[in-house]
């Protein structure tokens, strides 16, 4: 058997990482991969549309109730879902207490001791939206994710973000071998964005991997817990992801090493697409009020 | 003209050995130690070193940490207050009752000072947070030991880094139990050495213990002698050993700092006349605290050797009427025929010996008049932890051409007393067999080496017998270190 991939989806908070992630290793499931999903999100809804359910055992829950983590069975909080995709959520603390950065370290951890790669085509690792600590940034290190995929729009925020994960990236890159495998546009419907992710993808020395279009199917099948693939197999948009899969597939060992760039070239760059006016810098800072007098 | 000739060489001596020892440095390191070394000029303000600067790395160094210098020496000592180590075992674990503070109380009962409280994280106490586990802790203190008196909560790294907010679960249980119970925020990563973490400790007392006491009247009738000790940890009985002068001159002593001292002397402390220092290094902050809040004057006195206990018992007296003045008249005489008799019966054996300090904020140069009246003398002297203030008040004790070293590395102190060849090295217990290795007598002068008290009259006998005992002991005629 081929040997094992680890990617992970990175990209800023609500862009749609988790959908996207779904759908494209479910239909990388269906072109009979094996596969196990990571979640690492204290919230712990990576798997959901994989599973049908939210709230399944998560691995710090479990430990935190069993008294420590050596306590645990991989069984016990190893879940299978759709085509028999196996599904892990790390866990963590309610926002504000602990740290949820070791969290995802020892969940990590525990997986590999606990031989839950073994017998895999692909692992998956979904990471909450800010590489805000070292703990978020564990999938990338040495012998984790090989690949990295960031799913942006053609949102400023959203490419801030893609710019900031390159660097985390960059950092690992050389003691590591992390790369960059590509960029996923997640359509928003914003000016130009097909244009201009494809450009940034540029600037970062990557390539778009395929831009998703905004169908309203996706919201359809998230209110069922089901992945596109699963809820409406026949649709274009199920295809737009198996497209995805299929490049995803066809990109082993041709990820990069990024190229991030500074803010002030990534607003030059909205500005070349004329997403962003050039602006009097006298105006930088003045209410709309104080502008107009 | 010969003795100037003698300073001259020495100085000349300690320059040429300063300059070999940072030739062993990287550039950079040898350029920042450079500042730390020196001899100390005749007339000068200071002994011309820098000092609480960040240890470099990749140098062993003798300093601790934020948490060793608020648990272990300013916290610790409070008899009747359970200390919880918050964070991992480790911290607690080996620092446990290794300060030799003497307390009078039935352990486990109404004393806990030689017990170990630990809150023992675990992986999911770091990523889930400890505060729900510290409040189970207290409790669990409260049914075991329900004659403890407060709680403080020392705070190991961990507790800084997840963010755990102690402050809150202290108010909670405090209110729910009644009693004092005090967060303080002494993670060890903090600052550059324990001495950030006396300012804390100090900091949390003010915050934690006298504001809840503001407005309560004493417990006690006042009297116009009331006296504190502060900044004594009552090593082997130091506190006992000074405070009976105190009292013999009149003065009434109404709180230890904290060596066999308890919550209600802290508390009662703002009612003193006067507070007196003995360890201005870690106590100095609160001191002064009461001083501008409370209006309670401060001075520092030394308790080592006849000469210095003479000087502050009579400085001390100063502060008070010709009752006190008379009393510590009368103390001196009454203790001058027993320091006579250890000035006859040790001072020719040890005439003459060289010694070479490094210990940490206050004994630098606080025991040199003890070493002095000896007969003895100190040709090296530094601090762990010192600040400037500390060098200044030091050029008082040493004599010119005296070396230097602050927070000096394990590399340059074995070079330097290779080169200097002392009778005697007095520091802590990781540098003692080192030094008693090569061949020269050792004692700690942490811990006094499980002897003390070594303040007082009474200390000062036990101090010279203890340097006689080591310097002369027979051992070093049989032995030939064979470097």
């Amino acid at each position: 058997m081929a040997k094992l991939r680890q990617i992970a989806f990175y990209g800023k908070g609500g862009i749609g990482k988790s959908t996207t992630s779904q759908n494209t290793l479910a239909a990388l499931a269906e072109m009979g991969q094996k596969i196990l999903i990571v979640g690492c999100d204290p919230k712990a809804d990576s798997t959901r549309l994989i599973l049908h359910a939210k709230a399944q055992n998560s691995i710090l829950s479990l430990a935190a109730e069993k008294g420590t983590i050596e306590d645990i069975e991989l069984e016990e909080v190893m879940k299978y879902g759709y085509q028999r995709i196996r599904c892990v959520e790390s866990g963590g603390p309610e926002p504000g207490v602990g740290c949820a950065g070791r969290g995802v370290i020892t969940a990590i951890n525990f997986l590999e001791e606990n031989g839950a790669y073994e017998n895999l085509d692909y692992v998956s690792y979904d990471v909450l939206g800010d590489v805000v600590c070292g703990g978020f940034a564990m999938p990338i290190r040495e012998n984790k994710a090989q690949e990295i995929y960031i799913v942006m729009s053609g949102e400023m925020m959203a490419m801030y973000a893609a710019n900031n994960i390159s660097k985390g990236i960059l950092k690992y890159a050389n003691s590591g071998g992390v790369r960059l495998g590509g960029l996923i546009c997640n359509e928003r419907q914003t000016d130009k964005e097909l244009e201009l992710a494809d450009n940034m993808a540029k600037k970062l020395g990557s390539k778009l991997i395929y831009f998703v279009p905004r169908d309203n199917v996706v919201q359809h099948a998230e209110l069922r817990r089901m992945t596109v693939i699963e809820y409406a197999p026949d649709s274009a948009q199920a295809q737009h992801y198996r497209n995805l899969a299929e490049k995803i597939h066809a990109n082993a060992g041709l990820g990069t090493i990024p190229t991030p760039i500074t803010m002030d070239e990534l607003e030059d760059m909205l500005m070349e697409h004329g997403i962003i006016k050039n602006i009097d810098e006298s105006l930088v800072g003045k209410k709309a009020a104080e502008a107009a007098a | 003209m010969s003795d100037n000739a003698g300073v001259e060489e020495v100085k000349a001596r300690n320059k040429e050995m300063i300059e070999e020892v940072l030739k062993a440095y990287p550039e950079k390191s040898a350029r920042k130690r450079a500042k730390h070394l020196g001899t100390h000029e005749e007339g000068k303000s200071d002994c011309g070193v820098k000092s609480n600067l960040k240890t470099i790395p990749g140098v062993m160094t003798i300093r601790g940490c934020a948490y060793a210098g608020s648990k272990g020496v300013v916290w610790g000592p409070i008899k009747d207050m359970v200390h919880i180590s918050h964070g991992p075992v480790g911290c607690g674990q080996y620092s446990w009752a290794s300060r030799r503070n003497y307390f009078v109380g039935t352990t486990g009962v109404d004393a806990f000072g030689t017990m170990q409280f630990t809150s023992d994280f675990q992986e999911n106490d770091i990523v889930f947070g400890a505060d729900k586990k510290l409040g189970k802790l207290i409790d669990e203190i409260e049914v075991l030991f329900p004659l403890n008196k407060g709680i403080s909560i020392q705070s190991e790294c961990p507790v800084g880094l997840i963010g755990d907010d102690i402050e809150s679960v202290s108010r909670a249980k405090g209110k729910q139990y009644g009693k004092t119970i005090v967060p303080v925020r002494c993670e060890g990563f903090r600052g550059i050495s324990q001495s950030l973490g006396h300012h804390i400790a100090n900091d949390a007392i003010r915050d934690w213990v006298f504001d809840k006491q503001t407005g309560k009247p004493a417990r006690f009738e006042s009297t116009p002698y009331d006296v504190t000790i502060i900044g004594d940890y009552n090593i082997g009985g130091d506190a006992w050993s000074s405070r009976i002068l105190l009292e013999e001159m009149g003065l009434r002593v109404i709180a230890q700092w904290s060596g066999d001292g308890t919550l209600a002397e802290l508390e009662s402390t703002p009612h003193a006349k006067l507070n007196l220092i003995h360890c201005y290094r870690s106590m100095n902050y609160i001191s002064r605290h009461m001083e501008e809040k409370y209006g309670i004057p401060w001075v520092e006195y030394n308790f080592f050797g006849p000469t210095k206990i003479v000087a502050s018992l009579r400085a001390i007296a100063e502060h008070f009427d010709d009752k006190i003045k008379e009393g510590a008249e009368r103390v001196i005489a009454k203790y001058q025929a027993l320091s006579d008799a250890i000035v006859a019966k040790y001072r020719p054996r040890l005439e003459g010996k060289k010694v070479m300090l490094f210990v940490g904020g206050l004994r630098p140069r606080h025991v040199i008049g003890a070493y002095e009246d000896l007969g003895m003398e100190i040709v090296g002297t530094g601090y762990e932890f010192g600040h400037n203030d500390d060098y200044q008040r030091t050029t008082q004790y040493v004599k010119d051409g005296t070396l230097i070293y602050d927070d000096v590395t394990s590399f340059e102190f074995e070079k330097f007393v290779e080169k200097v060849k002392p009778d005697l090295v007095g520091s802590g217990i990781k540098e003692k067999y080192i030094f008693q290795k090569m061949g020269v007598p050792f004692r700690q002068m942490h811990s006094w080496d499980y002897s003390g008290p070594y303040h007082g009259y009474d200390g000062f006998a036990v101090f010279a017998r203890d340097m006689d005992m080591a310097i002369n002991a027979p051992v070093w005629r049989m032995t030939k270190a064979p470097f």
